[in-house]
């Protein structure tokens, strides 16, 4: 490969390989490297024969492998993808269209007709027809000829804490600097076949689309329906030898927590990241238990440096009180530890965590105020023009000079006249036997500290518990048992969800 | 029987669950459902529903699913 410049290389190259392998497939359809080729370069045609360039083009489809050939094929069209989901409230894809004033939308059969319930005027396009246009290897090549590898591939959107949400813009430069790193610590090659947990309207399903198209390996996207059903959901990994997983930590204590591991054990699976929340301890060692000679690999990182920027390769037991670090950062990647004052955090003191590199992504679409409030001039370089991400967690080292995640900065809270963090009071909950999942709130009017729990424990159980492990004061004011933990689309807890239970209780 | 009409109803008002017979294959069931579903349960009936219980078959109606309860409640 001449020096890469564009995430279209991997295809390019991957395609006279092994043309006939499969690339993406689920339970029911298959797609070869040659079928994705060829597809996505009629789509890309298609654009441009509409006259669609360096724009953002909507990509409403279901989770399907269909839907990463419209992604692809949007970029060989010079334009960016904007994936949303059926599954997204209708009001939040309203806020995300008004955000984005698209011109182009790309549907498929399940979603064509509900498009017509948005106020939306651009053109829709059908993926099955544009998929028949026959390709204009010259345009093609114009196209790419002209592209620069700071050029914006995606736009995925996040929750803004305002509730509007914020389209974070990421270029070739950035995806390429994160799936290199990131499949060397995977591990990742030609035999690896991974199974897709994520939705595809989120940066995480990077990390299987991308890397994918670069060493010829193979996804299976598998259905959601099989993350409520614990034993089919590894039976489905045995049946398809998959031997990858990244995926969220609820998913994996799904399989853990229900017992499932104790009926079957996925038997090809070699290698599972996990990442968005901490992993209770007690769960891990049923997972690491069951397979002891697996790759068990943290990941951290924020949708803002395009996907993952720290990653820690477990390689020791871990007691109950401990946490799993998030360890270091990526190659070409730096992580500050910046203190309130701006400097540099000491061994062992509390800093928030900041990203410096490639791996930034450009900033939050239509969005200048928002984006220059965390994509800011490095506080320790005075000299010329550099930016950094502040990613508002806090985060320490260890004795052992491993990065920590120690909270989100908006946790943290003066109760009582202490610096609390409401992750500190979570993490010793979640060792209780019988919980399963803890999340703490604070009431800042009266001053209280909330938590929700899901877990076969009574509140008076819970309470005494918290009153034998933590300081008097941070013991929860008011315990709320819960029969499901509020996640967000990324599977972290949904803090705002509890906020909004507890104003209307 | 009621009981478990009960807690399915709470989560979902809109559906019949005397009639429904079809929750899984229609998607009306989720998975937050599922657990939600296990774990009231455990509470109401004192059963724990065991991994490989927790099946398509045994969740797409509110008969199948009583069913499943008497048959684990028996096995006790």
């Amino acid at each position: 490969m001449d020096r890469q410049n564009n995430i279209l290389d991997y295809l390019d190259n991957i395609v006279n390989i092994c043309p006939d392998k499969i690339a993406y497939a689920n339970e029911t359809d298959e797609l070869s490297f040659k079928t994705v080729y060829e597809n996505s370069r009629a789509i890309g045609t298609f654009l441009h024969n509409e006259g669609k360039y360096k724009e953002p083009v909507v990509v409403f489809m279901r989770k399907h492998p269909d839907t990463i050939v419209a992604f692809l094929g949007v970029v060989y069209g010079g334009c960016y993808y904007v994936p949303i989901d059926n599954e997204m409230p209708k009001h939040r894809i309203e806020l995300i269209f008004q955000n984005l004033k698209p011109g182009a939308v790309i549907c498929d059969e399940s979603t064509i007709d509900s498009i017509k319930d948005f106020d939306y005027k651009g053109s829709v396009y059908s993926y099955n027809t544009i998929i028949k246009t026959p390709v204009n290897q010259d345009a093609l090549d114009e196209i790419r000829d002209k592209a620069i590898d700071t050029d914006p591939i995606y736009i995925v959107f996040t929750s803004g804490s305002t509730g509007k949400p914020k389209g974070v813009v990421a270029c070739h430069r950035s995806v390429i600097d994160y799936i290199e790193t990131l499949s060397e610590v995977l591990e990742i090659s030609e035999d690896t076949v991974f199974g897709n947990q994520t939705p595809l309207y989120v940066d995480a399903c990077l990390k299987e689309i991308y890397p994918t198209l670069k060493f010829g390996a193979k996804t299976y996207i598998i259905p959601k329906e099989l993350f409520m059903f614990p034993v089919k959901l590894v039976e489905f990994l045995n049946q398809y030898k998959i031997n990858t997983v990244c995926w969220v930590v609820p998913a994996l204590t799904l399989i853990s927590g229900l017992g499932a591991l104790e009926k079957v054990v996925p038997q090809h699976l070699h290698t599972i990241a996990f990442g968005s929340e901490v992993f209770p301890i007690k769960q891990f060692n049923i997972w690491r238990k069951t397979l002891p000679n697996a790759r068990f690999i943290n990941l951290y990182g924020p949708t803002e440096a395009t996907g993952m920027s720290c990653y820690y390769i477990v390689d020791r037991e871990f007691a109950l009180d401990e946490a799993i670090p998030i360890g270091r950062p990526f190659k070409n990647t730096e992580i500050l530890l910046l203190t309130d004052d701006n400097k540099l955090a000491e061994k062992g003191e509390q800093g928030e965590i900041c990203i410096r590199g490639t791996s930034l992504t450009l900033g939050y679409y239509n969005d200048f105020e928002r984006t220059s409030e965390v994509f800011v001039q490095n506080p320790l370089n005075t000299i010329y023009p550099e930016l950094i991400y502040r990613t508002g967690d806090i985060g320490k080292y260890n004795d052992k000079g491993e990065l920590m995640f120690v909270s989100r900065k908006d946790y943290q809270i003066k109760h009582m006249g202490h610096r609390i963090e409401l992750g500190e009071i979570e993490m010793v909950m979640n060792q209780m036997d019988g919980i399963q999942s803890a999340a703490c709130i604070f009431d800042n009017d009266k001053k209280k500290i909330i938590m929700y729990y899901v877990g076969d424990v009574t509140k008076a159980d819970a309470i005494n518990y918290c009153r034998d492990k933590l300081p008097r004061y941070m013991v929860p004011n008011l315990v709320e048992k819960l029969d499901v933990m509020p996640l967000t689309s990324n599977g972290k807890i949904n803090r705002l969800a509890l906020k909004e239970m507890y104003a209307n209780r | 029987m009621e009981a478990l009409l009960e807690i399915l109803g709470e989560l979902h008002p809109e559906i019949d669950f005397e009639t429904h017979k079809s929750l899984i294959d229609d998607k009306i069931l989720d998975s937050f459902d599922i657990i939600t579903i296990i774990a009231e349960i455990n509470d109401e009936y004192d059963v724990a529903i065991p991994a490989h219980e927790i099946t398509p078959e045994n969740f797409n109606s509110a008969s199948a699913l009583y069913e499943l309860i008497e048959r684990l409640k028996d096995e006790d």
